[in-house]
């Protein structure tokens, strides 16, 4: 669907984004996931066609971005970061100008605002100035505003950036409500929301695709690290350290917090097997009493941290 | 081209929700009234040549003042993004905002047709010069747009872009009165970038396709200034 080659852009001589290759099919959700001035707007801005690579191509279905930006903006709905609007305008109108910029003719128009007002939700601020809606409403009028044609291709720019956590879970409803039929390209720096909406996640850091993959596989690459929290009483951290330590794979112990003679511990582990099994078997043979034994599964934030660490 | 006739209608009405466009106006009738009232009677003519040979002169403020925000506002609000990502090209957008400028100003001339309604009253009218004027005051409106468009293009601040557009304004107004500081071989090329002298030509009521022309070229330059630098930045 979306096949992007080689991308490259220079602002004078900082490289923004550099030779960025990425082949996006149909019904894909993709989270562009990176730290602030990745490069993450400027490459969903040459995709959009607002802004004009230094170098590379970009194809969407047949057509190329420079011959036809015009066919590939008809097939697009993009939401720019923070979602600007003209705020002197009511919603209403606003939309009905964007029905018309995208020519769609009175009878779709009418029904098309009504469909979005209800995806939306924002059949009650209809009536109201852009510039007096709050944040959150803000922003999905300007998604009601990218999904005016019904675009095969939906390309939002931090789409949660600045809304509290209800707002977000929202927005994130939203998204999953439209994804069944749309390809959907998404920039956030926040992980668990990539984690949440995208079922494939490419991590930029300084203008390079630093690791690219299913959100499910990304989170289960190999080498990486996990951790198993415990609560153990009748011990210290001491004789936990010295008693766990002979386990090969238990690369770290810390203590979280020991309340209540309750001692919480958190072991880092550098392996792919379950160490829980000989964590339990350890501590069988003392007399400590185990409280609680978990693993937290190896997030995304682990992971961004690692990826984005390394090229420091 | 469709999207032409949508983007002029969104950018009028834009001018008439905010205060801008009244307080313009006001300000327009305000000093247009004063300027051309105050001595009219002691001419004893009944003529509006007072009118048009003064309008040069406040359209070179006004007009800038209404273009001023075309197109810097969107650029430093972002809505340009909004804008520029949408099936449009950059014709559309500067043929369309051109377009809700020329009309504003045409707009804004409507209320001073009162002037030779009641003026017909006092003594025999020439409506010659009148329709002429009128015609002038549309074309010079139009290519005072067209200056103001290309310097709302070049800045995000609403202020430069006016100062710039009224600096281009005020100078091709001016020019033709200043001739006899300049050498008698640039003179002629002078009179010609002048576009008092030209105005002035059609508010006599002889219309020249020379004077027209102009008007036309230059409303074409300001709108591929802008188009190339439009270009340029995106």
């Amino acid at each position: 669907m979306i096949n992007v080659q080689a991308l490259t852009k220079y602002y004078d001589d900082f490289c923004a984004v550099d030779q960025i290759s990425l082949k996006i099919s149909k019904g894909e959700i993709l989270g562009l996931l990176g730290p602030n001035g990745a490069g993450k707007t400027t490459t969903l801005r040459m995709l959009t066609g607002f802004l004009k690579p230094t170098s590379g191509n970009i194809h969407v279905k047949n057509f190329s971005i420079e011959e036809n930006s015009l066919e590939i903006k008809k097939l697009m709905g993009y939401l720019p970061e923070s979602a600007p609007l003209y705020h002197e305008m009511l919603v209403f109108d606003y939309l009905t100008y964007i029905a018309n910029i995208r020519e769609l003719n009175a009878d779709q128009r009418n029904k098309r605002i009504n469909d979005l007002a209800d995806l939306c939700g924002i059949r009650e601020v209809m009536h109201k100035p852009i510039g007096e809606l709050s944040k959150g409403y803000n922003q999905r009028v300007g998604l009601a505003h990218a999904m005016m044609n019904d675009p095969e291709i939906l390309v939002l720019d931090e789409p949660t950036s600045g809304l509290d956590p209800n707002q977000r879970v929202e927005i994130r409803e939203i998204i999953r409500r439209i994804s069944k039929k749309k390809t959907i390209i998404l920039s956030t720096h926040i992980l668990s929301e990539a984690e949440a909406t995208c079922n494939r996640i490419a991590i930029i850091n300084k203008g390079k695709i630093i690791a690219d993959d299913k959100t499910e596989a990304l989170k289960k690459s190999e080498g990486g690290e996990y951790f198993i929290h415990a609560a153990l009483k009748n011990t210290s951290l001491q004789k936990v350290k010295k008693e766990l330590e002979s386990i090969n794979e238990i690369v770290k112990i810390e203590k979280e917090n020991d309340g209540n003679k309750v001692l919480h511990v958190k072991m880092t582990c550098r392996t792919d097997r379950d160490l829980r099994e000989d964590i339990y078997r350890k501590v069988k043979e003392t007399d400590w009493v185990l409280l609680e034994l978990y693993q937290e599964a190896k997030t995304l934030e682990n992971i961004f941290r690692e990826l984005t660490k390394e090229n420091e | 081209m469709r999207q032409v006739k949508h983007i002029c209608a969104r950018e009028f009405i834009s001018y008439f929700i905010s205060p801008i466009a009244y307080i313009v106006i006001s300000i327009f009738l305000l000093i247009t009234g004063w300027f051309f009232f105050s001595p009219f009677f002691l001419s004893n003519q009944a003529a509006l040549r007072a009118f048009f040979l003064l309008l040069p002169i406040t359209f070179s403020f006004v007009v800038p003042a209404v273009t001023m925000r075309l197109l810097s506002e969107e650029i430093n609000v972002g809505t340009y993004e909004t804008l520029l990502t949408l099936p449009v090209t950059f014709r559309d957008v500067l043929l369309g905002k051109f377009l809700a400028a020329t009309a504003f100003t045409a707009a804004m001339l409507i209320p001073t047709l009162a002037y030779p309604f009641f003026i017909s009253f006092l003594g025999d009218m020439d409506w010659g010069p009148v329709a002429g004027g009128y015609i002038g005051a549309v074309l010079l409106g139009a290519a005072f747009s067209s200056i103001g468009l290309f310097a709302s293009s070049l800045t995000r601040n609403q202020i430069i872009a006016f100062i710039i557009g009224m600096a281009i304004c005020f100078f091709l107004t001016l020019i033709d009165k200043m001739l006899f500081f300049f050498p008698s071989s640039i003179v002629g090329l002078l009179q010609y970038i002048a576009a008092g002298y030209h105005f002035e030509n059609i508010s006599k009521g002889i219309i020249d396709s020379r004077d027209i022309l102009y008007f036309l070229s230059l409303c074409f330059l300001g709108l591929y200034g802008s188009h190339l630098i439009l270009k340029k930045k995106y």
